[in-house]
């Protein structure tokens, strides 16, 4: 069977292309849309990881050696799409519009960094595995009975796959044909259990034969794999054909958090062979005419100096208002939280 | 670390544990003497849990009686439900509170009930241990205290240990129940104290609770993280000459209702402590057995402090959320001063 899901590929380690089909449609723009993306949340994920350190920031889920797969992802979707991450994929969100100190905000145990700019419907993340693979499918439901060309994509692990939320909501999605890409990042590990532990099947994307839909499988290092063929997902659901499982083959570098040591489970040799997606687009950008070193230069700065400016706006953002804790449970609060607000609000008063 | 205490019976070597020493200690225990201890979950093997529950056990007992299982919650508790009828003595760790959920429908349909409606042909002798609370800065999700949803299924008894040596006792005596028992573990108390733990096999009582503090003029009932809560107002009370009775309930289903009883004829007043949610909270039963035990013993109406009706908030909010030793105190007062 895992003979049918060859890994799809673009270009090679080295940055030479072995798939032409699209070289076409490869321009300085978009070369350079997803070099820039990839930098700027890589340094932010950076960031994170050295905040969490200093005592900064809460635990973080770093997504180090994604960053093809989220943004490749990301760039592929249109304004109106819908988005269902975890906890893991603000690589992801930040390319599609999410604010950066938002992002820090949800870090640091701050609710504010949930919530989605006005204009992009991003759920908060999925916390609990596979949970959002339904949602996605109804968000995408909805687009479907309104008539609109709207779709949905869920991000999800390669251990959602062994939960019962990810059945149901690729079923679900596929019975009655709604437009989502269900995004998985096979990233070879769940916290430390790995792949072949998982699962008995030895890819991801074979399990759509199960669905009667299309089955995916793509190099999630290769910025261009992942563009073009989350975008293939996303014309086939817009043209009504229903939904489509990507897998995207990719490396955690880092750790599952920054409570988690992956010493304890994984050799450190491990991954090292694998080439870097940051490092292949530069060799591709290098190999094809691409690398304009004085533009390099002035995006890492804007993005360095973005980060600044987020982390800044983190730390003096607002305090947390305890009212909150109350406000946002139910649009009319019952009178008995009313109660306990009113009871509290009056303890800190006497403190 | 190793001394000799003394306690009732015999010589008893003890040892410096923490709570999470404990609890890997008690499972090494039960894997040790019964063969037929396997013990389930997610992360728990290589990488001896995420709180390191499990550390070494792997190692120690081999792959196929330390189980890293794919991630799933409801699979790791339906296959205990086959391993346990079917000769082994399953130990299944849910990774949090908050993700016990997609297993909800087989904890509450199956691990409850197979005994009842097979007459008892079937029954499912296994732990579930789950790390429970907040106040640890963890990320969202992972701080729920949801313990009614469980102590309201018929079925399954309910243990919430506060300190080293409650966690292995009740843990061993869980597995030694005919039937199914969820342990709950406070993750707060997880590294907080070191106390004396005995070195192998021991027992505390499930359904019985435990007098942590004498005192004549109110009684304060608790368990888990809210313990450290209790002794703390308990202490600010002795300064205003309140001397406050703490009674760690340890069991929560099926709950120590003498106890509670006696304890409160003594003081004639009341204050329970929870993290939970208040509505449909353990609290209520408390105040049952109370108003059905010792009611015209009561001085003043009995008090609750809890968690509120909202769901637990993100870290930075945490603390309003939980009860703390200064709402536990004008309780206290409250109760005292009716």
């Amino acid at each position: 069977m895992d003979e049918n899901y060859p890994i799809k590929r673009i270009i090679d380690d080295h940055g030479h292309f072995v798939d032409s089909t699209f070289e076409n449609e490869i321009d300085e723009k978009l070369v350079k849309e997803l070099y820039y993306h990839m930098l700027r949340v890589r340094t932010f994920d950076r960031k994170a990881i050295n905040l969490q350190r200093q005592g900064r920031l809460g635990t973080y889920a770093p997504f180090e050696g994604q960053e093809a797969a989220q943004v490749g992802s990301a760039l592929a979707l249109q304004p109106d799409d819908w988005v269902f991450p975890t906890y893991r994929d603000h690589g992801a969100t930040i390319t599609f519009g999410k604010s950066m100190t938002r992002t820090f905000l949800y870090w640091n145990g701050r609710v504010e960094g949930c919530v989605a700019p006005p204009d992009r419907n991003i759920f908060p993340p999925a916390v609990p595995i596979a949970t959002q693979l339904p949602h996605a499918a109804g968000a995408a439901w909805a687009e479907k009975l309104k008539g609109t060309q709207n779709a949905s994509i869920a991000y999800f692990g390669d251990g959602a796959t062994s939960e019962g939320d990810f059945h149901e909501g690729i079923n679900f999605a596929s019975v009655f044909k709604v437009p989502v890409v269900f995004f998985n990042q096979n990233n070879g590990y769940a916290i430390s259990v790995p792949i072949e532990k998982q699962m008995n099947s030895k890819t991801v994307a074979q399990k759509a034969v199960a669905y009667g839909i299309p089955g995916v499988r793509i190099d999630g290092n290769d910025c261009f794999a992942v563009y073009f063929e989350t975008k293939q997902a996303f014309n086939h659901a817009r043209a009504g054909h229903g939904p489509t499982l990507i897998e995207a083959v990719t490396w955690r570098k880092g750790a599952h958090t920054t409570a988690d040591d992956p010493s304890k489970y994984r050799p450190e040799t491990q991954g090292k062979d694998i080439v870097d997606p940051m490092t292949r687009l530069e060799l591709f950008m290098k190999n094809y005419g691409y690398w304009d070193e004085q533009w390099i230069e002035e995006v890492k700065e804007k993005t360095a100096n973005e980060i600044d400016l987020a982390v800044e706006e983190m730390e003096k953002y607002p305090a947390s208002n305890v009212e909150d804790v109350f406000d946002h449970v139910f649009a009319e609060m019952p009178p008995q939280l009313a109660e306990q607000k009113e009871s509290y609000l009056a303890h800190l008063e006497r403190r | 670390m190793t001394q000799i205490v003394e306690s009732n019976q015999k010589d008893v070597k003890t040892t410096q544990m923490t709570m999470i020493q404990a609890i890997n200690d008690g499972m090494r225990v039960l894997l040790d003497e019964d063969e037929r201890t396997i013990i389930l979950g997610e992360d728990i093997g290589k990488n001896g849990g995420v709180f390191r529950a499990t550390e070494g056990l792997q190692e120690q007992f081999g792959a196929e009686r330390v189980v890293d299982t794919p991630l799933s919650e409801a699979g790791i508790i339906g296959t205990s439900v086959g391993l346990a009828v079917n000769g082994f003595k399953p130990i299944a760790e849910i990774q949090f509170l908050g993700f016990i959920y997609p297993a909800y429908e087989q904890i509450m349909t199956h691990v409850s009930r197979l005994r009842m409606r097979s007459m008892s042909r079937f029954t499912v002798p296994m732990v579930i241990r789950a790390p429970y609370g907040a106040g640890i800065r963890a990320p969202e999700i992972h701080s729920d205290s949801t313990e009614t949803l469980f102590t309201h299924m018929p079925g399954i008894k309910v243990v919430c240990p506060s300190n080293p040596y409650d966690a292995k006792g009740l843990l061993i005596a869980a597995m030694e129940d005919p039937d199914p028992v969820l342990v709950l573990e406070t993750m707060k108390n997880y590294r907080s104290m070191r106390e004396e733990v005995p070195v192998g096999k021991y027992t505390v009582e499930i359904g019985k609770g435990k007098i942590v503090r004498e005192g004549t003029d109110v009684t304060l009932i608790a368990w888990g993280a809210m313990i450290t809560v209790a002794e703390k107002a308990a202490q600010l009370a002795e300064k205003n000459g309140i001397q406050c009775e703490i009674i760690d309930l340890r069991t929560l289903y099926p709950i120590d209702r003498d106890i509670i009883s006696e304890s409160v004829k003594k003081t004639t007043r009341a204050v329970i402590i929870h993290e939970a949610h208040h509505t449909s909270g353990l609290g209520n039963d408390i105040v049952s057995i109370i108003n059905d035990t010792a009611f015209l013993y009561l001085r003043a109406p009995i008090e609750r402090v809890t968690g509120f009706d909202v769901p637990v908030p993100f870290f930075s909010l945490e603390e309003h959320y939980l009860p703390t030793s200064a709402r536990v105190q004008e309780a206290i007062e409250k109760v005292v001063h009716f």
